[in-house]
């Protein structure tokens, strides 16, 4: 019971606590307006390189956005407890480590699905893009999948953050990387096959091409391997974005880096 | 001569800072490559060599542009978390003074994005810059820094009395890429953004760097960007009276 409640309480007020500094000065110019505006500037890119058509980056950059929010917030909500002086009364407490971790995973997935689903919902009317009401629900679906297997990788980079002071650019080079090599802006055909290769196991890339199919007009039934592959890809980051975080909190014991920053 | 000094000395003294800083300096040069290099596949994709040089081209800017937007818009901020900004605002030498070479440095730390957008291109995917006029390439890029700063420091003042001035900074990244055409020709865009891209010098600067690189006539555009940012410049230093005063009346400089 315990546990249950670490989980759903200790996850909602380290949320709550996360909008301290995330407030709608940060959010809206952030998390609302910046993916628009990524989205019309690939889309543009896209028409004057005669590439793709705007429906293509409008659900690639929407979907990938959602790493902003997945992947900062994660950090903060974690790595943001040492700024507090928070962190060393958390990691002596006797509480389950999982319960205490996940409860933090929730709202960043719900807060990075907001972020991908206005995103796409704003680009489709801004851009004219034409998307069936039918594949609304299909699209709600990957969108959270693809919001869950990125908080993943944040989960990772919270982890690094126990170590790296630099958080903040940490969490933007691997927004970048996801930016190059997911296929949100170049198809995946047009990347060298060793990009491809890594595409194949970053968040995003199955669930964009799903979304994409979907957008399409194809049916939930026939993405469900790319969805299923998105979920699994997402259990194992966060696994390993767990073991990661307890392997630093033993480190950080033995080298009393805990407070390094 | 006094004015002269303060502004040399201020300028390297913030480009100091700002190369120590991992944030300002290191992101400063990735961020912008990592779209550039979205840029560079999609545009060899589309198969046309001559827009990969206008990509890359335009992508050398988009850094300069990053370097500012950030580091210009949270600069007031920067000042109140070192506890600096009332003394600053409370020194005898104008506040604008003070704002304009820091402004002016962010976008000088652009230059390393710049250099490195341009190796980038040319190890990573061939790009070749033709430089037709050398001396006018040489001319446009720093009126393009000088401008871009001014920018900055337009911004910087007008930004002056919010908590997050960063996020509207950094707000301000992808609109200025797409319309001062750094990517995309301006042709491709409605008809009423063009008034707007005409009013930001940066629209002007890149014109200038495109047409000294592909052998145009870059000199009018040089000359527009110049007097944009004198422009930016004349306007900010009034803001600032403005913003001070109401920061003075109101007992609102620190935000607390």
């Amino acid at each position: 019971m315990t546990s249950v409640r670490v989980f759903f309480v200790g996850g909602q007020i380290t949320y709550r606590a996360l909008f301290y500094w995330l407030t709608p000065q940060i959010y809206i110019p952030g998390l609302i307006v910046a993916p628009i505006f990524q989205i019309l500037l690939f889309a543009y890119i896209g028409r004057s390189a005669g590439l793709e058509s705007d429906e293509f980056y409008v659900v690639g950059n929407a979907l990938q956005y959602s790493a902003v929010p997945c992947l900062f917030a994660m950090t903060q909500m974690i790595g943001g407890e040492r700024y507090q002086n928070t962190l060393s009364a958390i990691l002596v407490s006797p509480a389950h480590r999982i319960p205490l971790f996940f409860g933090r995973v929730i709202p960043v997935v719900v807060n990075g699905a907001f972020v991908a689903a206005f995103a796409l919902a704003a680009g489709t009317l801004i851009l004219g893009v034409d998307i069936p009401l039918s594949a609304v629900p299909g699209l709600l679906l990957v969108i959270f999948v693809a919001a869950f297997s990125c908080t993943g990788l944040g989960l990772i980079n919270a982890a690094l953050s126990l170590r790296i002071r630099e958080n903040a650019v940490l969490s933007n080079v691997i927004f970048g990387f996801l930016l190059i090599f997911t296929g949100a802006n170049i198809p995946l055909g047009e990347l060298p096959d060793w990009m491809s290769a890594i595409s194949e196991v970053l968040p995003f890339t199955h669930a964009i091409e799903a979304a994409r199919e979907l957008a399409d007009g194809a049916s939930l039934g026939s993405v469900a391997g790319l969805i299923g592959t998105e979920v699994l890809l997402g259990i194992a980051y966060t696994a390993l974005g767990y073991g990661v975080l307890r392997f630093m909190e033993v480190q950080s014991r033995r080298y009393a880096t805990l407070e390094r920053s | 001569m006094r004015v002269l000094r303060l502004l040399a000395v201020s300028w390297l003294f913030h480009v100091k800072q700002l190369s120590r800083s991992s944030f300002d300096c290191f992101l400063a040069i990735c961020w912008p490559i990592f779209f550039a290099t979205v840029a560079f596949f999609m545009f060899r994709a589309g198969g046309d060599p001559e827009a990969l040089v206008y990509a890359s081209l335009g992508a050398a800017v988009m850094g300069i542009w990053t370097a500012t937007s950030v580091s210009a818009g949270s600069a007031l901020q920067r000042e109140r978390w070192h506890g600096t900004l009332e003394l600053l605002v409370a020194a005898p030498t104008h506040f604008s003074l003070i704002l304009l070479p820091l402004a002016f440095a962010t976008s000088a730390i652009g230059v390393y994005c710049m250099a490195t957008t341009f190796l980038w291109g040319r190890v990573l995917f061939g790009i070749e810059i033709p430089i037709e006029h050398p001396l006018l390439f040489a001319i446009s890029i720093p009126a393009t820094i000088l401008s871009i700063g001014a920018l900055g420091f337009l911004i910087a003042v007008a930004f002056a009395r919010y908590r997050s001035s960063w996020a509207l900074g950094s707000m301000t990244e992808y609109p200025i890429w797409l319309i001062c055409g750094f990517l995309v020709p301006l042709t491709l865009l409605p008809d009423w953004v063009r008034p707007i891209s005409w009013a930001l010098a940066p629209t002007w600067g890149m014109r200038a760097i495109r047409e000294s690189s592909t052998g145009g006539t870059p000199l009018p555009d040089v000359a527009m960007c110049l007097a944009l940012g004198a422009t930016y410049v004349g306007i900010g230093v009034v803001l600032t009276e403005t913003v001070l005063r109401a920061a003075r009346h109101k007992a609102s400089l620190s935000l607390t």
